[in-house]
């Protein structure tokens, strides 16, 4: 019986292990320290936000705006970053940084008051929000892209994403913090086991006594909250926004989660399993390029393919 | 000679290494209602399940007319003219009636429906079960009761040469039973032959032409009805000989403080309800499906909003469960699968969730406290599984009804609400839920008893009340509790 449980569990973690197996044998450059801390660096951004996208599917949720609000707050961050009047560079960056990470809560519980006091599906209420967001970043961006001005600013905030802590880039960094900490509230705090129980059934839930509404909003901040760091890496990597960041996130975010072993239809968290999930679409793609024998124009199709197979491995462990 | 239809030769079953069936006969005769009965966990549902062919058996035959036969899974043993009537329902919410019991089998001309046709043939269907349902009504807007009245209209409809039905009683009234089992009558005297689960001794006493009765897995015995009697039976069901049932009545001393008072509690159907209870009492609520007895548990815990007083310990409550269970409220859903655990979690989960606070230091759980407590609700009340990190959606009725009053038990509650403490448990387990019953109200607790079965409520309780149509219509003690009085309440024959 555990040993089958675990089966379930190991199954991410195997299939990234076959992964790097195979991108050994298709190109030597491949296993090398620095391809593979490309890779991990690069799959940043979708493990974090996907890692916030576990607290929410596990609610029996789901967020489809998180694409959106990454660039939304992004343009946010960046506008106030040239505008505010601070003279002081790294005051303002704090501070900015400060002012994001509260925009993108404050866009999660958006979401979460819409969906649980709007009682609209999750689906319906977040394609909305996926719309509103998106439209105030092609209008605050007029169309364009919002670039960060000062020099000075950009200097400063370059190694929060191309620096590097004992040799470790703060990408890389940044997925074990969030990581550890996510893991640690949702399996080891009362918050985290209430998330798993509302996303089990929420009837149950609701006459356990439970408050089934805030910790359902609670989950989608967290949701915004991890937006957020993810835009607090993503800004000094290029300095800008445009009107098409983020695009397609959400779908990244969700094949993550779903890959990484977490159900759909919520009551159970994977957090390590997510990371582990960002890092094979990220992967897939650099085998992609590294090989010849497919088409990189191909890589959507191929991490398409990986959701419909991870879907169906789970299923036949969770039959046996 | 008789001619057997159906029968299970040496047949054993495991599922993921667990042996749930020990080389198992069964035989079932053409033109007799054949009774399965067992503990829960006996394996009755799994030899049903291979019976109609949703399970394969691990070992031994299936055979039909005598030859042995692979039963097609999925239902499709429809076409071998095997119907079964599951414990848990199997119609489509959004289709109506009519669609439902063609379904699969739409009668068509020319490719079309011909909707006529089958709603006339869903009407006679109907009538002849004596069912008042509109054939055009969607299932989702159907009572259970009616649901599972198309349940059996359907498998009867398709002219099944055995028909399976698992507690197809469990959630009918006595009237709509009384229908169902003549038209089992009928059916029987025309060759159908019918497999009958069921928990309810009286119903298998009423209706069978012989009995098999299973325990862990193991075939007892097979028996003429009419060579036993209710006492025999839950003999060989339990293996062991039961005492009396329930434990000896305690009536709570006169002065005992109230533990709750509800004045005047309106809420949706149920129309201004009042009663007392002392620590120390066990109360009974009776009535009839339907009657507002859950209703108004839930109403008094806050799970519903609310018109009246509800007083604990002297204190007023608002609506609000929170609020109630830090009183020191508690109520035990009679849906234990859908609102009372979490059927995909383990025995741990389900038990602390709702008193994760005293395992938890600034929101931080301590695991091992879990465990602990875990370890002492398992002694408490004795759920016994094999394996102690199994799900509770796979544990049997009896151990997750033990398992259910374990959590609500985590937060040592003062007034227990209890609905329908045993429906689908069997007699053994009942009878420890009884004796906790029991113990608490010695130690303490005041402790409310809805049921449906007249025997639990004249059994434990010292003082019954009897609700009809969202009113309590009557409060009994002492020798005024017993199932001729408790029933002209309940059926309006008379009124306090």
């Amino acid at each position: 019986m555990d040993k089958k449980i675990d089966l379930r569990l190991m199954a991410p973690f195997a299939a990234l292990g076959l992964l790097l197996i195979l991108g050994a044998l298709v190109n030597p450059n491949f296993i090398s320290l620095a391809n593979l801390e490309n890779v991990a660096t690069r799959s940043a951004f979708i493990a974090i936000i996907a890692i916030g996208a576990t607290y929410v599917i596990s609610a029996g949720d789901l967020d489809l705006s998180v694409g959106s609000m990454v660039a939304f707050v992004a343009s946010i961050m960046i506008m106030v970053l040239n505008a505010a009047p601070i003279a002081d560079p790294l005051t303002l960056l704090i501070l900015g940084a400060l002012m994001t990470l509260v925009i993108g809560m404050v866009c999660g519980l958006v979401n979460g008051l819409i969906t649980t006091l709007g009682r609209i599906e999750p689906f319906i209420a977040t394609l909305g929000t996926m719309g509103i967001y998106r439209g105030l970043t092609t209008w605050l961006a007029q169309g364009g892209a919002i670039t960060l001005e000062s020099r000075e600013l950009q200097d400063l905030y370059h190694p929060v994403y191309f620096g590097s802590v004992l040799g470790v880039p703060m990408p890389i960094l940044a997925i074990g913090v969030v990581a550890a900490l996510a893991a640690f509230v949702l399996y080891r705090t009362s918050y985290g086991r209430h998330v798993v129980a509302v996303g089990s059934n929420r009837e149950v839930a609701r006459y356990s006594g439970l408050k089934v509404d805030r910790i359902r909003i609670w989950a989608f901040v967290v949701q915004g909250l991890c937006v957020a760091i993810a835009v607090l890496l993503y800004v000094p990597r290029l300095g800008s926004t445009s009107t098409t960041t983020g695009t397609l996130w959400e779908l990244q975010a969700i094949t993550a989660v779903v890959v990484g072993g977490t159900a759909l239809k919520g009551g159970s968290g994977r957090i390590w399993g997510t990371v582990c999930g960002a890092l094979i679409l990220e992967l897939v793609g650099n085998i992609m390029l590294l090989s010849n024998f497919i088409s990189e124009y191909l890589i959507s199709t191929l991490q398409g393919a990986i959701i419909i197979i991870a879907m169906l491995v789970q299923r036949s462990l969770a039959r046996r | 000679m008789t001619e057997i239809v159906l029968a299970a030769d040496r047949v054993s079953k495991a599922f993921a290494g667990v042996q749930v069936l020990f080389s198992v006969d069964f035989q079932l005769r053409r033109g007799e209602v054949h009774a399965l009965m067992g503990e829960n966990g006996a394996g009755k549902s799994t030899l049903v399940k291979i019976l109609s062919g949703f399970e394969q058996p691990s070992s031994g035959q299936v055979m039909l007319d005598g030859q042995p036969v692979r039963l097609p899974p999925d239902g499709r043993a429809e076409a071998l003219g095997i119907a079964i009537i599951h414990q848990e329902f199997n119609l489509a919410e959004d289709l109506t009636v009519t669609e439902s019991m063609f379904l699969g089998r739409e009668i068509t001309r020319l490719g079309i429906l011909d909707r006529r046709a089958m709603r006339a043939a869903t009407r006679a269907a109907l009538d002849q079960l004596g069912a008042h349902i509109d054939e055009d009504a969607t299932i989702r807007s159907l009572p259970v009761a009616a649901r599972q009245m198309v349940e059996i209209a359907k498998a009867i409809s398709r002219r099944a040469r055995v028909v399976i039905m698992d507690e197809p009683t469990a959630v009918l009234t006595r009237a709509e039973t009384d229908i169902l089992f003549a038209q089992i009558r009928r059916l029987k005297s025309e060759g159908t032959s019918f497999v009958f689960v069921s928990h309810k001794l009286d119903e298998v006493m009423a209706l069978s032409d012989r009995i098999t009765i299973l325990r862990d897995g193991q075939w007892i015995k097979t028996a003429d009805a009419s060579d036993m009697t209710g006492e025999r039976i839950a003999q060989a069901m339990v293996g062991r000989e039961l005492s009396t049932l329930f434990p000896p009545k305690r009536e709570p001393d006169v002065d005992e403080a109230l533990a709750l008072e509800v004045r005047g509690l309106t809420t949706g159907y149920v129309q201004n309800a009042s009663f007392k209870l002392r620590r120390g009492e066990v109360m009974g609520f009776a009535g009839l499906i339907g009657s507002g007895r859950t209703e108004l548990m839930e109403a008094i815990v806050g799970l519903r909003p609310r018109e009246g007083v509800v007083l604990v310990d002297g204190v007023t409550l608002t609506a609000d469960l929170g609020r109630a269970m830090e009183a020191g409220l508690a109520y035990l859903t009679k849906d234990r699968k859908g609102r009372g655990l979490l059927l995909g979690q383990g025995m741990g989960v389900n038990l602390t969730l709702q008193s994760l606070a005293a395992h938890a230091r600034w929101g931080w759980l301590n695991r091992g406290s879990e465990a602990m407590a875990l370890e002492r609700a398992r002694r408490r009340f004795d759920i016994r599984v094999r394996d102690p990190k199994v799900v509770a959606g796979r544990m049997s009725g009896g151990n997750q009804q033990k398992l259910l009053l374990a959590k609500v038990m985590e937060r040592a509650p003062k007034v227990i609400l209890i609905d329908e403490p045993t429906r689908g448990i069997d007699v053994g387990t009942k009878q420890q839920i009884y004796n906790f019953i029991a113990g608490l109200a010695a130690e303490g607790a005041a402790i409310i008893v809805v049921s449906s079965e007249m025997p639990e409520v004249i059994g434990l309780c010292t003082k019954v009340a009897v609700m009809r149509e969202g009113r309590i219509v009557g409060q009994l003690e002492g020798e005024a509790i017993n199932e001729t009085e408790i029933m002209r309440y309940a059926a309006g024959l008379k009124a306090a």
